[in-house]
């Protein structure tokens, strides 16, 4: 087994640089350059000495194998982060023999190889390391603690002893209990099958919140909507002037709106044209606003929207400043009425990614749907009564999807996708 | 000192042995069955009956490859019935009651008018080996005998203990010595041993019992046979009687506890869970206030009765005192008492998927030396055991069984890659792939492996080819024709109107239609006949699902086709943690499918071994 190492903080100039290493020989690289490593899991403050000489003064931690993330014996050094001073440092510990620098994501997949953290795990890993705004941290670490993990595990015990009880009717038919198992296991389908589909329907809210919730600007030409979206950034993000249609092309500004996620689309305004060009944008427009989570629909006042909002959605009527501070509407001009704006779309989003489950990916949308599909058919055989060779297949293939929820069975397509997206020593 | 020559040797007479030797003649090897006396061979010292669920699967698998177990209980069968039959037919099991002595009979005639086979009695008290290559063996009067390869079947004889009650004594079945000399030679081989326990009832003499109170269980009206190739009963058919325990037999036996060799500490081999001694049921089960008992009459010219359900370890006055508390029994004598008995058996994760051991050249090991229970499992693991000792001498390609294919390739597998932790016994549930793997298939699984492989007769492969081809032009016939749903409305049977045309076949495979509706809607199906019909409903019923699991057949079938060199050395492999390390190299998985199951396995870990598997097949062979 190899010894990997790799700065795990970003590179260039900071405070603090960190090197880690994992692996059989990450201790012993460590007590060749400094005197003496400090006690496992203390902070000790030493000089790194290499073959020059002094390398920089740093704190140093070890962990022993099966107290660390990776499971290995783990070191890390914690240097002043000067670039200078980290590659002297990584090149001195290349030197050593049977070091080599890390893959990308190799600390992560060492963790998973050795049963520190499931796939959901890696996954919330990735996504906590990714994460911009607060309610993704939360969700991230809610997969990281492995809730889904948990919850899937739940899932599989009740399925296994429905499968049990279904298998024990098949396979001691001539022995002494014959009593019908029929009611206990239908109640087990039927809640497991009633958690994962209120588990899928939040997958969406929860990608959402992983990837960002839209919010899209709706209204006629000219009516002030790119103005609109740039009061909202705070910049210059979409091109304003007074010809009407100069928005072509959707736009799109990330932004975080009480910690959630948003990315705001500046829509083409909607209006009949004969221009080719401005048609097309017209159509993507109309259809990208109808896709994204929530719309402002921007009118002039006495006026109505393009085509019709759905409950969640806002009503608002623009170019306030025009009329009167007295205007409930908004005017992206003076930022009337815009916090009050803000305030109603961080509500309604707030709403959404509160229905929002543990489950975040598609990858587990797929397999729990499949693991419901299967779990209703086993409920049809199992009414039927006579086919229980059938309902403990449909079982059994649902236990297998849930399995791979957590990455027990056949993943090996999904283990290099899920690394290549991690970066060098994380 | 004599000595004479034989291509295999099999040592024992038991279900496994006479498979074995059979197998092993088939194939064309001059094969040497030895067994301490004839009148041993095809003994059934546990209960009188043959099959059941997942059992019976096995022994229609045995018939399959033109083994011998199917054709014999089918002629001592005194009682037919198949098991689950109101489930489907994957789940159903054919069972009989044997007549003990015509199975004997009928099985010493088979070995003996078996081409290639020759019986020697005699106790072998030692084997040949030169450079870790088994080569022969050598009997108790020191004739020597030479051979390629040798099949051990010895069942519980490897340092056998009897108990009951109390006392205790060395013994290989009631009434035989235990193989000792056989059992120190194979410790010099330092294989891996384990010990077990499993027990048996009192037999009671049938003459007192009171047969006119109990309620009986008669056998089916239509037999359903073990092998494809009988046709009628052979003897009268009898019923079976059913009692039950009471609280005051569980009184009686709850005030012995201590008398019991179980339960007063007298025994360390672990017991199976599912065939637990009536002192068991009574501690485990304390709520229960009655147990079920099957007296089950071991032929027709004997007046023994095998009460199945109450297996003991008590002392003998203990087990007059409760036979005589339950209803019926209150007479009765018993002629055997029930005994315990502890045996060493083989860790079968020490053999390869030949059942060969993997530490030495040319020993076979099959049976309940391998930590399994049941005549069937040990009928089919002679047959697996037979038919690679053949093929070694006579340097053909090994034979294997896949967990796709047979049961019998679960329980292989199952053994050499899990090992055992209580006497290992065959359930349906084992088998992933037990939709296909059914009991009325089993001619279409594997006689043509057999076929292949040249262990099936001339007699059923006529059977069978004929059998084969009725049913492929049957299931062509209806695969060619299509309806909609209108039509088979024209048949009296209403489908979802979506308008999606099914065939023949596939409409068959739907609950609500039989063969008579689709003879309405093309008479042309009319000349398929009776037996081809229902075995193409057999299939057409589990067609969707089946489909479906091709899929998880094609990922194990690609899986156990990387096949992982025995000289690949686990623990030099970068990546895998130590513990894998260490159950890898104990395992020594055979292939990728195996490594798989492997308990703690990961995907990357697989992943590891795939790619340095790759990488060696590149690398230039070093010979």
């Amino acid at each position: 087994m190899d010894t990997i190492f790799a700065q795990a903080t970003a590179p260039g100039k900071a405070g603090v640089a960190i090197v880690r290493l994992s692996g059989p020989k990450a201790w012993v690289a460590i007590e060749t350059m400094c005197s003496g490593l400090p006690e496992p899991r203390v902070v000790g403050l030493r000089e790194l000495h290499g073959r020059d000489g002094l390398l920089d003064t740093a704190l140093v931690v070890v962990f022993e194998d099966g107290a660390s993330f990776t499971g290995e014996n783990v070191a890390e050094l914690h240097l002043h982060g000067s670039s200078a001073v980290v590659s002297a440092v990584l090149s001195e510990i290349s030197s050593l023999e049977g070091l080599r620098h890390a893959e990308p994501g190799e600390f992560t997949r060492r963790a998973l190889e050795n049963g520190c953290l499931d796939l959901a795990q890696v996954e919330g890993l990735a996504d906590l390391i990714d994460a911009e705004t607060e309610a993704q941290r939360r969700q991230a670490i809610r997969v990281l603690s492995g809730e889904l993990g948990e919850k899937a595990e739940g899932w599989r015990q009740g399925l296994i002893r429905a499968a049990a009880l279904i298998e024990a009717s098949i396979d001691f038919a001539d022995e002494d209990v014959p009593i019908d198992v029929t009611p206990e296991v239908d109640d087990i389908l039927r809640r497991v099958l009633n958690e994962l589909e209120s588990e899928i329907d939040g997958v969406g809210f929860a990608e959402r919140v992983r990837t960002g919730f839209e919010v899209a600007i709706v209204g006629a030409p000219n009516v002030g909507k790119s103005t609109l979206l740039n009061a909202l950034a705070g910049r210059e993000a979409a091109i304003t002037s007074e010809i009407a249609g100069t928005t072509r092309d959707v736009i799109e500004v990330r932004m975080d709106l009480g910690g959630l996620p948003v990315t705001i689309l500046d829509t083409a305004g909607l209006r009949d044209t004969d221009d080719p060009v401005e048609s097309i944008g017209v159509e993507k427009a109309q259809a990208r606003a109808k896709s994204a989570d929530l719309r402002i629909f921007l009118v002039d006042v006495g006026g109505s929207p393009a085509f019709e909002p759905i409950a969640r959605d806002i009503v608002v009527a623009s170019k306030a400043d025009l009329i009167g501070e007295s205007s409930e509407g908004v005017s992206g001009r003076t930022g009337q009425g815009l916090p009050k704006l803000i305030e109603m779309i961080q509500s309604r989003i707030s709403e959404l990614a509160g229905q929002s489950g543990i489950a975040t990916r598609e990858r587990h949308r797929f397999a729990m749907s499949s693991a419901s599909g299967s779990l209703r058919d086993a409920l049809v055989n199992l009414k039927s009564g006579e086919v229980y060779e059938l309902v403990a297949e449909d079982i059994r293939s649902a236990i297998r999807s849930l399995d791979s929820l957590i990455g027990r069975v056949d993943v090996e397509m999904l283990l290099d996708d899920i690394f290549s997206s991690f970066c060098i020593g994380k | 000192m004599k000595h004479s020559h034989f291509d295999v040797v099999v040592i024992g007479g038991g279900h496994a042995g006479c498979e074995a030797a059979t197998a092993s003649a088939r194939m064309g090897a001059r094969t040497a069955l030895i067994t301490i006396k004839k009148a041993g061979i095809g003994v059934m010292s546990c209960n009188p009956a043959i099959g059941g669920l997942g059992k019976g699967h096995l022994v229609r698998e045995i018939d399959a490859m033109d083994g011998v177990m199917g054709r014999v209980a089918d002629k001592a069968g005194i009682q037919f019935r198949l098991l689950n039959r109101r489930k489907g037919p994957a789940v159903q099991g054919p069972r009989t009651q044997a007549d003990r002595a015509v199975y004997r009979s009928t099985m010493l005639s088979e070995i003996e008018r078996t081409p290639n086979l020759s019986v020697i009695e005699g106790e072998v008290v030692d084997l040949l080996d030169e450079k870790g290559v088994i080569n022969g063996i050598v009997l108790h009067d020191g004739v020597e005998i030479r051979s390629s390869a040798v099949v051990l079947t010895t069942g519980t004889f490897l340092r056998g203990v009897i108990h009951i009650g109390e006392q205790s004594h060395a013994g290989g079945r009631m009434g035989d010595a235990p193989s000792t000399k056989l059992a120190e030679r194979i410790d010099d081989y330092a294989l891996p041993l384990g010990r077990l326990k499993t027990g048996t009832p009192p037999r009671l003499d049938g003459q007192t019992i009171n047969w006119e109170i109990l309620e009986t269980q008669p056998g089916d009206v239509d037999p359903v046979f073990f092998s494809f190739l009988s046709n009628s009963v052979s003897s009268a058919q009898i019923s079976c009687g059913i009692t039950h325990t009471n609280e005051k037999t569980h009184e009686i036996i709850q005030r012995n506890l201590a008398k019991s060799a179980m339960y007063g500490g007298f025994i360390d081999g672990v017991g199976p869970r599912y065939c637990p001694s009536i002192e068991d049921k009574v501690v485990r089960f304390a709520e229960k206030t009655s147990h079920q008992v099957f007296l089950e009459p071991e032929g027709l010219n004997d007046h023994t009765v095998y009460p199945n359900g109450i297996s003991t370890s008590l002392p003998l006055d203990v087990q007059e005192l409760y036979i005589r508390s339950i209803r019926g029994l209150e007479q009765a004598e018993i002629v055997q008492p029930g005994y315990a008995i502890e045996y060493d058996y083989v860790d079968p994760q020490a053999l390869n998927l030949s059942l060969a051991v993997r530490s030495l050249q040319g020993l076979y090991l099959a049976g309940q030396i391998n930590g399994t229970t049941g005549y069937e499992e040990a009928a089919a693991q002679g047959l697996v055991a037979g038919l690679n000792a053949a093929a070694t001498a006579l340097d053909k390609p090994r034979v294997e069984f896949g967990r796709s294919e047979s049961y019998i390739g679960v329980m292989i597998d199952d053994l050499t890659t899990r090992g055992v932790t209580e006497p290992y016994r065959m359930f349906t549930s084992r088998a992933e792939f037990r939709l296909s793997l059914r009991a009325d298939n089993a001619d279409q699984r594997l006689t043509p492996k057999g076929l292949e492989i040249g262990c099936v007769g001339r007699r059923r492969q006529t059977y069978f080819t004929e059998k084969a081809e009725r049913l492929a032009s049957g299931q062509k016939a209806m695969s060619d024709k299509y309806f909609s749903p209108q039509d088979v409305a024209k048949a009296g049977k209403r489908l979802s109107q979506d308008g999606s045309r099914r065939t023949a076949y596939q409409l068959l495979g739907l609950p609500n239609i039989d063969f008579d509706d689709l003879v309405k809607l093309d008479s042309s199906l009319g000349c398929i006949d009776i037996e081809t019909r229902a075995q193409l409903g057999r299939d057409a019923l589990y067609a969707t699902y089946i489909e479906r699991q091709n899929q998880d057949v094609a990922v194990t079938k690609r899986d156990e086709a990387h096949l992982i060199p025995a000289a690949l050395i686990f623990s030099e492999l970068d990546g895998l943690s130590n513990e894998l390390k260490v159950k890898l190299e104990r395992r020594r998985p055979a292939n990728i499918a195996q490594a798989s199951r492997v308990e703690g396995m990961t995907p990357a870990a697989l992943m590891l071994i795939m790619a340095r598997i790759r990488r060696d097949a590149k690398l230039p062979a070093t010979a």
